[in-house]
């Protein structure tokens, strides 16, 4: 894997890992004194999660694309407020949740859950008639880790996140594709923590289907 | 309810698994899942499948920029950038 320079983001693995390396504080110093490549990487890392989020609570895509660049905007003018309280992460994610309620599309959306839903994530068909697996999943760590840059598996990842509806979408984005806590997730989602868990399991299952779905398919 | 009163079925243990991920089981739910756990190889091996999703979630990371979204925050940029 040859190494990219920095303002190179075309979306190859490369160039992921190499945005990757680099800390979102050391680009903020960058960005202070006006450095585009550091720009371009933090929007590289962010924009589409900030989409996504901004899809919860605005109702449409388009709406949703103009509350992640007036976020960014805010970014550009405030940057030299930010103290680092908090990791520029989260500020980011609050920035964009304020933002998404001052565009007003919307009310944020009642969440109706059913926390005692019986609604299964694995498919009944897996199991007998007393529950116990007849179809038994494999550990695929290791196989999965040695293949995170195989396009078959970044799709089926990427894919099975960007189908998943609302609000599972912007609960996994948040927590599993950002690796915000459940905490900072129900702050930013008006939501429980324990509705979050909820959400949380319901997309989670889906990708974990998606991932396992390709495992089986045959992954050398 | 069921978990109190008997051993928990591995069509259950699958639905605990997050609650259990995130610390938020009771105690007596999180001995009951581990006990059956330590006795299931398929409820383990679905336990060890979700800590890898998530691993390779956060690992692969969100959609690719498209070049003309990259190209329209790099001139919002040139704009805004002597605003701070
Ligand atoms: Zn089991």
């Amino acid at each position: 894997m040859c190494p990219r320079e920095p303002g190179r983001e075309d979306g190859k693995s490369g160039a992921r890992k190499y945005a990757a390396t680099v800390d979102d504080g050391v680009l903020l110093e960058k960005l202070l004194v006006g450095d585009q490549d550091a720009f371009r990487l933090l929007v590289s890392r962010y924009h589409n999660s900030l989409v996504r989020v901004a899809r919860y609570h605005v109702d449409s895509d388009a709406a949703a694309e103009d509350v992640a660049q007036d976020t960014w905007v805010a970014v550009l003018r405030g940057v030299h407020k930010f103290e680092g309280r908090s990791s520029f992460k989260t500020w980011l994610f609050k920035i964009l949740v304020n933002r998404s309620r001052t565009a007003g599309s919307r009310d944020r959306r009642q969440v109706s859950l059913d926390p005692t839903s019986v609604e299964p994530t694995v498919a009944p068909s897996r199991f007998d008639g007393a529950g116990a697996w007849t179809d038994p999943p494999t550990p695929f760590d290791d196989l999965v880790s040695a293949h995170l840059d195989d396009e078959v598996v970044v799709r089926a990842i990427r894919d099975a996140v960007r189908e998943l509806p609302e609000p599972q979408q912007a609960v996994v984005t948040l927590r599993d594709v950002e690796g915000l806590s459940t905490y900072e997730v129900s702050a930013l989602l008006g939501l429980t923590d324990g509705n979050v868990r909820v959400i949380l399991h319901r997309g989670r299952a889906k990708v974990r289907a998606a991932l396992e779905g390709v495992v089986r398919g045959g992954l050398t | 309810m069921s978990l109190l009163t008997r051993d928990v079925s591995c069509r259950e243990a699958v639905e605990l698994v997050t609650d259990f991920l995130e610390d938020a089981l009771s105690a007596r739910d999180r001995r009951r899942l581990e006990r059956h756990l330590a006795k299931c190889d398929g409820c383990a091996g679905y336990l060890e499948q979700v800590r890898a999703v998530v691993v390779a979630t956060g690992a692969v990371g969100p959609e690719d920029l498209e070049p003309a979204t990259l190209q329209g925050l790099v001139e919002l940029f040139e704009q805004y950038k002597g605003d701070s």
